[in-house]
């Protein structure tokens, strides 16, 4: 479905709202659930986004949204300026992530403190993303809603005590997906959800001893 | 949003409400955004539109490529000649946008950022020129947005989906229908002018030398906004169109789809596979762009690879 401001906007810093404003935004996701800017980040470009992604300011545009910059702030301009400035340790290689990849496909591998994620996601037009894994697990994620992201032991009833949770707490969920290792491994699940999540509802989730980590990302409009 | 000009339009009648109205109404019960809401981040548009505008007209700075840049200011400077101040300032502003967008200012992408510069370039000047209030203007985006929404499902508003037509054909139908409709244009007026603007748009390719945002776009903007201006105003003056607006509309998706993907935003064929465009890739350091266009490996998915949006 089109909304209004899908076609009145996005207000965006340019030129492409692929290749920037779209580039912007999967790094804005990135740093969301790893839980803040990364102190590095290694960033394999595909595609498109590899081919023409200089002239777009792509890397800039990465770089601002793992610096927690949105696609209408004018400081994507200088953020690698602003990356440096941080002590960001960044480099970006071109990568061939075959025939099956969106052409405006990234991966990233990126570390803070003790956390360290591998996600791969695509700018899939009009300034939309996808992000499509996180380490190793299938996922659709768009970060245009509030976001859950939880990795979990995957033993029974944690889907159904996950979602009486949100339900208790007033929070209408929009999608959920789950992926597992293996049976009785990990399971990552993934929620979006109607409006954002409280802060409360999500550290009581993260009580849970069958729960290693949860990423919370806000919805971006 | 609507997915039809015709329910659209069929929905404003019910309701005994304008078109803007009827957008507006629709828009609340699909997102459940109240009115202030909706019409306020429409006035921070505007906002953003005037201010790429101003930047535009105040900067000889060339775009990083150095492709565009100053030209805005070059086409004020040289004064109108032949059709009159209004159209030099049209035109000058939505080059002004584009030039903007390709310095990675702040633009809107209404429907998209390649053809930013169309609905403020005629918007703003029309509103010079006619005194519309910003609460009008407001109404007269809303009716933008409704015909870009239907565009948007119908067909498409992106270079990769359906070229150029699909761009700065989209903004200049919403531009037009806007224009109309603040003129008090009566619905059928209206989807005249989105019938008559379209039409005039077919089969435009997207080509952008060496994949950057940029040239032939920027004039492509210009050119929009002047078909959209001329058709607002023969449907305003009462010429007819015996095509109606969503079948024109779904011709429109119809020739995007069957348009070969060299034309469709990858940089592949067209303005950008001349040897002027191949040399300009080459200066821009995509030899890796200049030798796909070379190969003529331009089928199917393979080449799709390649381009902004």
């Amino acid at each position: 479905m089109t909304g209004l401001f899908d076609i009145l906007g996005p207000t965006m810093v340019g030129p492409s709202s692929s290749h920037t404003a779209g580039a912007c935004r999967l790094g804005y996701v990135v740093q969301a659930i790893v839980g803040g800017t990364p102190e590095r980040a290694r960033i394999g470009l595909h595609g498109s986004f590899a081919m023409t992604g200089e002239g777009h300011g792509t890397k800039k545009a990465i770089i601002g949204g793992l610096l927690g910059y949105l696609p209408d702030d004018e400081r994507l301009r200088t953020s690698l300026e602003d990356a440096d400035a941080r002590g960001m340790d960044y480099a970006f290689e071109n990568v061939d992530l075959g025939e099956g990849a969106h052409p405006n496909s990234a991966r990233f591998d990126v570390s803070l403190g003790d956390e360290r994620a591998e996600i791969l996601g695509a700018s899939i037009g009009g300034g939309q993303i996808r992000i499509f894994e996180i380490d190793g697990f299938d996922v659709d994620l768009t970060g245009s809603l509030p976001t859950l992201v939880v990795n979990a032991d995957d033993v029974p009833g944690t889907i159904a005590t996950l979602t009486r949770m949100l339900t208790d707490g007033g929070v209408n969920l929009a999608t959920m997906r789950v992926d597992r290792t293996g049976r009785g491994e990990q399971a990552l699940m993934t929620i979006e959800a109607d409006a954002e999540i409280p802060e409360e509802l999500i550290d009581a989730m993260r009580s849970q001893d069958w729960v290693h980590w949860i990423r919370y990302v806000r919805g971006l409009v | 949003m609507f997915t039809s000009v015709k329910t659209w339009f069929e929905e404003a009648g019910r309701q005994d409400v304008d078109l803007a109205e009827a957008v507006l109404r629709r828009e609340m019960k699909d997102t459940g955004a109240d009115r202030d809401r909706i019409r306020s981040r429409i006035r921070d548009a505007l906002e953003v539109m005037e201010n790429a505008v101003a930047e535009g007209l105040a900067s000889e700075a060339p775009s990083p490529s150095g492709l565009t840049g100053g030209r805005a200011r070059r086409l004020v400077a040289a004064g109108p000649r032949l059709l009159g101040e209004t159209v030099t300032t049209m035109l000058s502003r939505a080059i002004a946008t584009l030039e903007v967008n390709a310095r990675m200012g702040l633009i809107v992408a209404a429907p998209t950022a390649g053809a930013a510069g169309v609905v403020p370039g005629v918007l703003l000047t029309m509103r010079e020129e006619r005194g519309w209030s910003l609460d009008r203007l407001v109404d007269g985006m809303l009716v933008a947005g409704g015909v870009g929404a239907v565009i948007a499902q119908r067909a498409s508003i992106a270079g990769a989906g359906g070229g150029c037509q699909a761009e700065t054909g989209s903004a200049a139908a919403m531009s037009a229908a806007a224009v109309t409709y603040l003129e008090g244009g009566d619905p059928e007026k209206v989807g005249t002018a989105i019938s008559l603007t379209l039409q005039g748009m077919l089969g435009l390719i997207c080509d952008p030398i060496a994949g950057l945002v940029e040239i032939p776009c920027a004039y492509r903007n210009a050119s929009a906004a002047v078909q959209a201006v001329a058709c607002a105003e023969m449907a305003l003056a009462g010429l007819d169109f015996p095509v109606t607006p969503d079948e024109v509309i779904d011709v429109m998706g119809e020739v995007g789809r069957k348009m070969d993907v060299r034309y469709r935003e990858t940089a592949l064929g067209g303005l950008a596979a001349t040897p002027s465009g191949q040399r300009i890739a080459r200066q821009a350091g995509m030899p890796e762009l200049v030798q796909l266009q070379r190969s003529g490996r331009a089928k199917g998915e393979e080449s799709a690879r390649f381009g902004p949006s």
